[in-house]
């Protein structure tokens, strides 16, 4: 174990806050759709990995990067619809579990077409963007521009959450179902709408993840309970616990591993998850318990 | 305005309304009085569509409300003032305000909408950014009327606005509605406050076990002997 | 004790009868059946553990975590320690049991139910398959591990029965059968009564005296410790164990997939679903190995058309058969003989 407090720590403790930026994305996603819908898409980073494929394919068939990335946006938007409309609607009325339950079946249907769509082979855009480097630490350019996009979109959100009619109207039904009609307010289109969103915010962490990782079937496997944790650990539906959690786990994940191996990094950041919902089960900002 | 004939409603397997007949004619005042658990606010959740009646016929100028999908109603010009006030505790005042004017016929005149309700309540423009969740009970009935009055309503349905408010604050709200009516907007309260809404009111209906037991002019009920005694314990 | 009915008798004398009647039936390919009905009682028994505490409302996502402490407990402890697996696994039993209460026990003092509780076992899960991976030097990381063969691979000590599998057969069924006595006596106790009065409103419960804490810890030690039997056997069985087989979020949805599937709430509504996981697998596999146009298409990937239908009649199960195969048949005969019982009355 190397732990000094030198200048590979505060390498260490930077790439975690750049790292916060990707999870923090992550997070927002989902606690948008639970602090709305009050569902918990499980298949949230299968829907990722749906992205990174759809990129992939549009990048290698010829288009420019950001039309790919556009068309990931988009693809992953439309996908978030799709699958509140299909999948959860049914269940919408039914106990949360069963909620749950068919968002894991989601999870493994996509991982499946993936594996055969596509095979277990990793594959890569095959960007390289490079590194900067000051004194002795070296900060990869795509961690950069992800943290700086991440906190662009969700300026954009938070901007569109408090401003239009409808963000107003979202933020409003997850705090009052039942009166929504009686201000002309479709609830079935506010879901729609969230869906979607949920979606788009996840088709652009696809985007900076291209950037970054390779991408391969089971890819949701290695993210996914990481972010439901930083969402519980936040409390989940609210967006500043999601960010905030997002900062502590990047830190113990980037601390822990550049300590000792990466897997304790993840795991004692589990177990501090663990530790406070036990102290505080609703989590950080959570309201309901 | 706005005609009940024969509606029945219930929730599950329980009935709380039998054969309502009603009307409110423009401009007028009309109360609805009756004890706890009478259907009064089953009456209103009828009205504006939060209920599904199980019969009856109900037009609002003309148009039958009971095809009409729950958030179409505020279009056919009702705004429910719901028990309670039922804000949105997490969002400012303003934004209670703005998402009372969410119809697209109401957000074309949001901006001058807005100011009448400043003007009509200055304590509300005082406190536009706080959120609603910290006002005061008074000040929630007054955020919860403008958010009703934003989408440019031509009847307004008031569920108990005096219910948790102390005497003092009562009697501004009704003041407040007295204002309301007189720029012109048709009212339908409904009050357990017997003696405040029927000095107030044009006309009333007295509801007792989901049923009309009487009608008349404010006047008349507040002279019957049986209202006084069972209502307002005199 | 327990009066069987004729028809359990029975049921139970083919079962006993079986592997004889397979030698009888299917000589050349005796090994294969067998192997199939192994794999369905053990799995079987893992899930009616969780459903015992599914019935109740506790549903878990994290009992890959119990499975996997079974397993790896056992094998670690026989690979470094030269533990035999009948003192490892009961060690390996306890582990889960104290991990399984330690997380249990926040929890339900703190009331934490529905999606978090969901969430919390998720995290469990992650966990302790973080941890597998972790120690890597000992447990062979994501690449798995094997028990050390004693012997030649048959052997009481070390608890290794693979080589034969009429033996295992049977161990595999007496476990079955022990895990639908256990099964038995839940429902049967008071503590089955408590916990559904809780699970419909626990503030009501508490309020006549039942102390749900205390009864929720039960049934998930008791949960526990079956999936940690489980995947102790299912590693002496196989002999060979990963984290991505005996353990984490794929073990743990499968689990809950094959007990919705064969249904929740009914005794043998986890066995059915073990019969239908495990059959469809192996159907699966063999009509696209023998296609030859199927072979080339999917060759490789036969675990993944298997994990796509699943995930399918997962959505489709929870949206239109949320109690399961079992549970929905049974369900029908009810109204048939309720709806036959009513109609004498109607027509007097």
């Amino acid at each position: 174990m190397q732990c000094e407090l030198d200048i590979f720590f505060l390498e260490a403790v930077l790439n975690g806050l750049l790292l916060a930026g990707l999870l923090a994305l992550l997070a927002l996603g989902l606690n948008l759709v639970f602090g709305v819908i009050d569902v918990v898409w499980i298949c949230y980073a299968e829907l990722v990995m749906v992205g990174m494929y759809g990129i992939n394919y549009a990048y290698k068939t010829g288009a420019p990067f950001v039309v790919a990335a556009l068309f990931g946006i988009l693809l992953v938007a439309f996908a978030g619809l799709l699958l509140h409309q299909l999948v959860i609607r049914p269940v919408l009325e039914s106990a949360p579990i069963n909620q749950l339950l068919v968002t894991g079946g989601v999870l493994f249907v996509l991982q499946a077409a993936a594996t055969l769509a596509f095979g277990i082979d990793f594959k890569t855009l095959g960007i390289r963007l490079g590194s900067l480097n000051i004194y002795d630490m070296s900060f990869a350019y795509s961690r950069i521009i992800t943290f700086a996009v991440a906190s662009a979109a969700m300026l954009v959100l938070w901007l569109f959450l408090s401003r239009s009619y409808i963000g107003i109207a979202i933020r409003a039904i997850a705090q009052d179902r039942q009166i929504m009609p009686l201000m002309g307010v479709d609830h079935r289109t506010i879901y729609l709408v969230t869906s979607a969103i949920g979606g788009g915010l996840a088709g652009l962490a696809a985007v900076l993840m291209v950037l970054q990782y390779d991408i391969y079937p089971q890819i949701g496997l290695q993210f996914g309970p990481l972010i439901f944790m930083i969402c519980v650990l936040g409390g989940l539906g609210s967006m500043i616990g999601g960010f905030i959690a997002a900062f502590l786990i990047s830190e113990f994940i980037a601390i822990g591993g550049s300590c000792f191996a990466t897997e304790w990094g993840y795991a004692i950041a589990f177990l501090f998850f663990m530790i406070v919902i036990f102290i505080r089960p609703q989590g950080l900002f959570g309201g309901k318990a | 305005m706005l005609e009940l004939a024969n509606v029945d409603a219930g929730y599950g397997g329980f009935q709380a309304l039998f054969g309502i007949s009603m009307s409110v004619k423009p401009g007028e005042a009309v109360a609805v009085i009756g004890a706890n658990g009478a259907g009064k606010t089953t009456l209103l959740r009828i009205i504006s569509g939060l209920l599904p009646m199980s019969s009856g016929a109900m037009t609002m100028n003309g148009v039958p409300l009971r095809e009409i999908p729950p958030h179409k109603v505020i279009a056919t010009g009702i705004a429910h003032v719901p028990e309670g006030r039922r804000l949105f505790p997490r969002l400012s005042v303003e934004n209670n305000l703005k998402i009372g004017a969410y119809i697209p016929s109401a957000r074309a005149k949001f901006s001058e909408r807005l100011a009448f309700i400043y003007e009509l309540f200055p304590r509300l423009k005082e406190r536009r950014s706080q959120l609603a969740g910290t006002l005061s009970g008074g000040e929630q009935q007054m955020c919860a009327i403008g958010r009703a009055l934003m989408s440019g309503p031509k009847l307004l349905l008031f569920d108990e606005p005096s219910m948790g408010l102390a005497p003092v604050i009562v009697a501004q709200v009704f003041e407040l509605v007295r204002r309301i009516r007189s720029e012109g907007y048709t009212v339908l309260i409904v009050e357990q406050n017997v003696r405040q809404v029927l000095k107030f009111a044009d006309r009333g209906y007295l509801l007792e076990a989901g049923r009309i037991k009487t009608s008349g002019t404010a006047a008349e009920m507040l002279a019957s002997d049986d209202i006084r005694e069972a209502y307002m314990g005199l | 004790m327990m009066r069987l009915s004729r028809s359990a008798l029975i049921g139970l004398a083919v079962l006993i009868a079986l592997p004889f009647l397979i030698r009888f039936f299917f000589a050349g390919s005796e090994r294969y059946y067998l192997h199939l009905l192994i794999q369905i009682f053990i799995w079987a028994f893992i899930y009616t553990g969780w459903s015992i505490m599914g019935r109740f409302g506790l549903t878990s996502l994290g009992h890959g975590a119990f499975t996997g402490i079974g397993a790896y407990g056992c094998v670690l402890l026989w690979n470094y320690v030269g533990l035999t697996p009948w003192f490892g696994i009961p060690i390996a039993i306890v582990a889960a049991v104290l991990v399984a209460l330690l997380v249990g026990y926040p929890c339900f003092h703190l009331r934490i139910t529905g999606h978090y509780f969901a969430l919390l076992t998720l995290a469990l899960t992650e966990l302790v398959r973080l941890c597998i991976v972790g120690l890597r030097d000992y447990t062979g990381g994501s690449l798995g591990t094997q028990p050390k063969r004693y012997g030649d691979g048959f052997s009481l000590y070390a608890l290794q029965f693979e080589t034969d599998r009429v033996i295992s057969f049977y161990i595999a069924l007496a476990l079955w059968l022990a895990g639908l006595v256990v099964w038995m006596w839940v429902d049967r106790s008071m503590d089955r009564y408590a916990l559904e009065a809780a699970s419909q409103d626990e503030e009501a419960a508490a309020s006549v005296g039942i102390d749900v804490t205390r009864e929720k810890l039960k049934v998930t030690a008791i949960s526990a410790a079956m999936c940690a039997l489980g995947g102790a056997v299912y590693g002496q069985y196989q002999m060979y164990i990963g984290p991505d087989t005996i353990a984490g979020l794929g073990v743990s949805l499968n689990i809950v997939f094959a007990v919705i599937a064969g249904g929740l709430w009914v005794m043998l509504g986890p066995t059915v679903g073990a019969v239908f996981t495990q059959v469809l697998s192996e159907v699966l596999r063999v009509t696209i190995q023998s296609t030859a146009g199927l072979q080339s298409a999917f060759g490789s990937s036969v675990l993944a058309l298997d994990t796509l239908i699943y995930g399918l009649l997962l959505v489709l199960f929870i949206i239109y058969m949320p109690k399961g195969i079992l549970g929905t048949i049974l369900e029908r005969r009810e109204k048939k003989s309720a709806s036959a019982r009513a109609a004498p009355a109607n027509a007097v």
